[in-house]
């Protein structure tokens, strides 16, 4: 057994964390959620790869592309074991979290779905797990029904039930709410949708950078993740579809790339997962990615979750001292990650966001693309304070301390 | 720094607003919203048979929207149609005082937005309307 997880023998490799906003002022990091801060060692290889390595990928004979080739298809192989996938071939680079589900919604669904087909959907997901399948029902007339959550944010398992008994096509919900940090009973609950005949997609954007994955033995079809908020680049995110299923969908952008053989007359499209990756893909951004994945892989993602829980489970006894703080999401850590969305009577949570900043302390203001959530707990916005493994309990007491002076100062 | 983006006015004018409340015979109103953050304000004019605006706000949001707002429904009560028209970002930006980043400008700019968008949703008025310096 490994010692506990040490947040201090890591946050020097996190420039960013020795910064102040101001002289006299450290900064505390706690927008994780929207994206993470990036380690040394991954901004390293990036300028290592583009300094002595870099090319364009595929059909380069000479040796600077098949360097960069090699290492672009390493970086898939390493996200296809990180995600726990059977194959390197099931992963499909992409732009973000966001483009791999646009991505099921073009070249899946588009092939599959009919008029007045079902998509069942959750009251929980991100934008980028609605609006996609918004579009598709206004082009293609299939009915999107949404499992309502509770006053913690869990999802009603009965009314999922429910649902699936209409024989839905497609069932796409959140591994871990960016709001409420609740993760649902995916294993349980896709086991069901499949039973019932669905193909299963999970926005996983929030879960993967927290939790150790298996997506064979959780046998999802679809899996989607962003590359930023797990140390990664920007710029590139993944689909994880299931061999099986990848053979049955239609190209998503045309171009260069993806075909077999292109004529005056048409075109032969590639085998996935070229088939889905047009034009010069962000190579630079995988080779970026698969150092973020050596160094949480170096940690360990078992030993990482034990301690954010353990942070998290911190958090949540220190912001019910605050008065006037309501959660957005369950009080304890059972079933959920570390963030946590409030509201505060004293003020609204961009004013609160702006006096922490004020104090050092970066949190999250908004709807954190999640409206329809927003709504179910009855407010406009929330701030947000997503919490890391490089993060600290001091960081939580100066949050803590920094929302005393929130409620003060508007008191 | 702190005291620059919140003058004790500013959180006056956000708990002990002057000029909120709806204007139910208004001859324009506009609803607007900030879709990034949830700020929502809905702006009221009413004129006198001078052509003198009442100017009211409703709505919800951070302290930096709502005190513009009431110091702008201040500023615009009194003013003519033409007068109305004439008001200007960095009349507004005078009235909050506060050096801004951006993404707090769209906050003060918002009760501004919806005062120009109900002007423009005004029917033009006759001739007999007085002329902006009578």
């Amino acid at each position: 057994m490994r010692a506990a997880f040490d947040p201090q023998t890591v946050r020097a490799d996190f420039p960013t964390l020795q910064r102040e906003v101001r002289p006299g002022v450290p900064l505390v990091y706690l927008d994780s959620t929207a994206s993470s801060l990036k380690p040394r060692q991954v901004v390293e290889r990036l300028a290592d790869f583009y300094l002595h390595h870099y090319a364009n990928i595929h059909r380069g004979i000479h040796t600077l592309a098949e360097e960069a080739t090699a290492a672009y298809e390493e970086a898939r192989q390493k996200v296809a074991l990180f995600l726990g996938a059977h194959e390197a071939e099931e992963i499909i680079f992409v732009r973000n979290a966001t483009e791999a589900i646009n991505l099921v919604a073009h070249a899946w669904a588009r092939a599959h779905l009919r008029r007045g087909d079902l998509i069942v959907l959750t009251q929980a997901e991100h934008h980028a797990n609605i609006v996609p399948w918004h579009i598709l029902a206004a082009e293609r007339g299939v009915r999107l029904a949404f499992v309502p959550v509770d006053g913690e944010g869990r999802l009603d398992l009965d009314a999922f039930h429910r649902l699936l008994a209409q024989g839905p096509r497609l069932v796409a919900l959140t591994h871990m709410s960016n709001v409420t940090g609740v993760v649902p009973p995916v294993a349980d609950m896709v086991r069901a949708a499949r039973q019932a005949g669905a193909r299963v997609l999970l926005d996983g954007a929030q879960a993967a950078p927290h939790l150790p994955l298996h997506v064979a033995a959780l046998e999802v079809d679809f899996y989607a993740v962003s590359a930023h908020k797990m140390l990664g680049p920007s710029g590139i995110g993944a689909l994880y579809a299931r061999r099986e299923v990848l053979e049955t969908m239609q190209p998503f952008l045309g171009g260069g790339g993806m075909i077999r053989r292109v004529t005056l007359e048409g075109f032969a499209p590639a085998e996935p997962p070229a088939r889905f990756e047009a034009g010069t893909p962000p190579i630079a951004e995988a080779v970026g990615w698969a150092a973020a994945i050596d160094y949480l892989q170096t940690l360990g993602m078992e030993r990482l979750h034990a301690y954010e829980q353990e942070l998290g489970a911190y958090a949540l006894a220190r912001l019910a001292e605050v008065p006037g703080l309501r959660l957005l999401g369950p009080t304890t850590m059972e079933s959920r990650g570390a963030v946590f969305a409030f509201w505060l009577d004293a003020a609204h949570p961009h004013d609160v966001a702006q006096v922490l900043d004020h104090y050092g302390v970066a949190v999250r203001a908004g709807h954190h693309c999640a409206q329809p959530l927003h709504r179910h707990f009855g407010v406009p916005a929330s701030a947000r304070a997503g919490l890391y493994f490089y993060n600290t309990r001091a960081d939580i007491d100066r949050l803590v301390e920094a929302l005393g002076h929130v409620v003060r100062m508007f008191a | 720094m702190l005291d620059d983006l919140y003058r004790e006015q500013i959180i006056d004018r956000f708990k002990h607003p002057r000029f909120r409340g709806a204007l139910p015979d208004a001859d324009a109103r506009y609803e607007d919203e900030n879709p990034l953050c949830g700020d929502h304000v809905v702006v009221y004019l009413k004129f006198d048979p001078q052509g003198r605006a009442q100017a009211r706000f409703e709505g919800e949001g951070c302290a930096i929207s709502m005190a513009a707002a009431d110091l702008l429904m201040e500023y615009a009560s009194g003013k003519t149609e033409a007068e109305l028209r004439q008001i200007s970002k960095d009349d507004v930006l005078a009235l909050v005082g506060l050096s801004l980043s951006p993404a707090r400008l769209k906050c003060a700019l918002l009760p501004y937005k919806a005062l120009k968008a109900a002007l423009y949703g005004l029917q033009p008025k006759d001739a007999a309307e007085p002329s902006p310096e009578a």
